[in-house]
């Protein structure tokens, strides 16, 4: 696979959106037709390029929550308050429309199925998105590689991906944990907080289990998780990080 | 915490390099430290954007695009370890 990386070039493609799914009232999902696509692995992104009338540009990088699938990629966007591309993409782009993207991007926060050692994903707002194409690619592979995936969200509506979450919970070895952090809905007897170290010493397994971890979302919360896994005895070359910034993607 | 990380620098690494590299390691010039690029902390409101060790905080590597040229300054990184397969 490097060595395959090496000889790849890193050109732009022109792909057409062929799919929108609206997840959240801010988060959508696109699923892009991509002529020339070499295929990807979970974890990886894309580097998005928008172009104005008068030539000025704008880049941005998304998450790809697919596992690979010919020459389909699926993004998905999250508005950021004044963006000046994810608005956009939101609002504007249609089914039919061509974009320009390039990638897959990532070597590092990527996960294989191939039974290696369990795995434990922490995912805050849209840092779920690279998390998502490794659950699922878990799971359409048959892999039987444990797999529990922590999602924090601000309320029930925010959750991305709820719907199916909410039944791979239910699949072999999956398992996945819900906390809501500003609002729950009545009845909700989940976890009500923000991550801590002792929902974490309730959900992760011990460092003897060789467990890895892959933690996405805002840089804060991003920084906050793979502190309090590394003071539970992770090694931190077993918890691997991606920072969206402060708002998320 | 306005920075994100090296993961989302890997598109522009890749321009420079020719090769995927957020999972290649560096040494960091200032500490010693040793880590994949993906875990550098990088700003990207400055002009261009800078990459610093996640350990001290040295600038380890800093791109700037201009209209026909990327200028890459790696001052701050001791050695880069290109895994070749």
């Amino acid at each position: 696979m490097a060595g395959a990386e090496i000889q790849r070039r890193l050109n732009w493609l022109v792909a057409v959106v062929v799919g929108v799914v609206e997840e959240t009232p801010s988060v959508r999902s696109l699923t892009l037709s991509c002529p020339g696509w070499p295929g990807h692995r979970p974890g990886q992104h894309i580097d998005l390029r928008l172009t104005a009338p008068d030539g000025y540009q704008a880049q941005r990088s998304y998450s790809i929550a697919t596992p690979s699938e010919g020459e389909l990629v699926t993004i998905t966007v999250e508005r950021i308050f004044e963006g000046e591309v994810s608005p956009f993409l939101l609002d504007v782009v249609a089914p039919g429309d061509r974009l320009e993207l390039r990638g897959p991007i990532g070597g590092y926060f990527v996960w294989d199925p191939g039974e290696g050692p369990p795995v434990f994903l922490a995912g805050g707002g849209s840092g779920v998105v690279p998390l998502m194409a490794m659950l699922r690619a878990r799971i359409s592979s048959g892999d039987g590689t444990p797999m529990h995936l922590l999602v924090s969200a601000r309320s029930r509506d925010d959750i991305v991906y709820r719907e199916e979450l909410e039944t791979l919970s239910h699949h072999d070895g999956v398992v996945v944990t819900l906390t809501l952090t500003r609002s729950r809905p009545e009845g909700w007897t989940g976890y009500d907080r923000r991550v801590d170290g002792a929902m974490l010493r309730d959900l992760v397994m011990s460092p003897d289990s060789g467990l890895v971890s892959y933690v996405c979302g805002p840089t804060g919360f991003t920084e906050s998780v793979a502190g309090l896994l590394v003071a539970l005895g992770h090694p931190p070359h077993r918890v691997l990080t991606e920072r969206f910034g402060p708002t998320g993607g | 915490m306005r920075h994100v990380d090296g993961n989302a620098m890997g598109g522009l690494l890749w321009e420079v390099f020719g090769a995927e590299m957020t999972h290649q390691l560096g040494c960091c010039a200032g500490c010693g430290a040793v880590n994949p690029l993906a875990t550098l902390t990088v700003y990207r409101d400055a002009p261009g954007e800078v990459a610093r060790c996640p350990a001290c905080g040295t600038v380890s590597i800093v791109v700037v695009r201009m209209p026909h040229a990327i200028r890459v300054t790696i001052e701050g990184v001791r050695w880069l370890q290109i895994h070749t397969g």
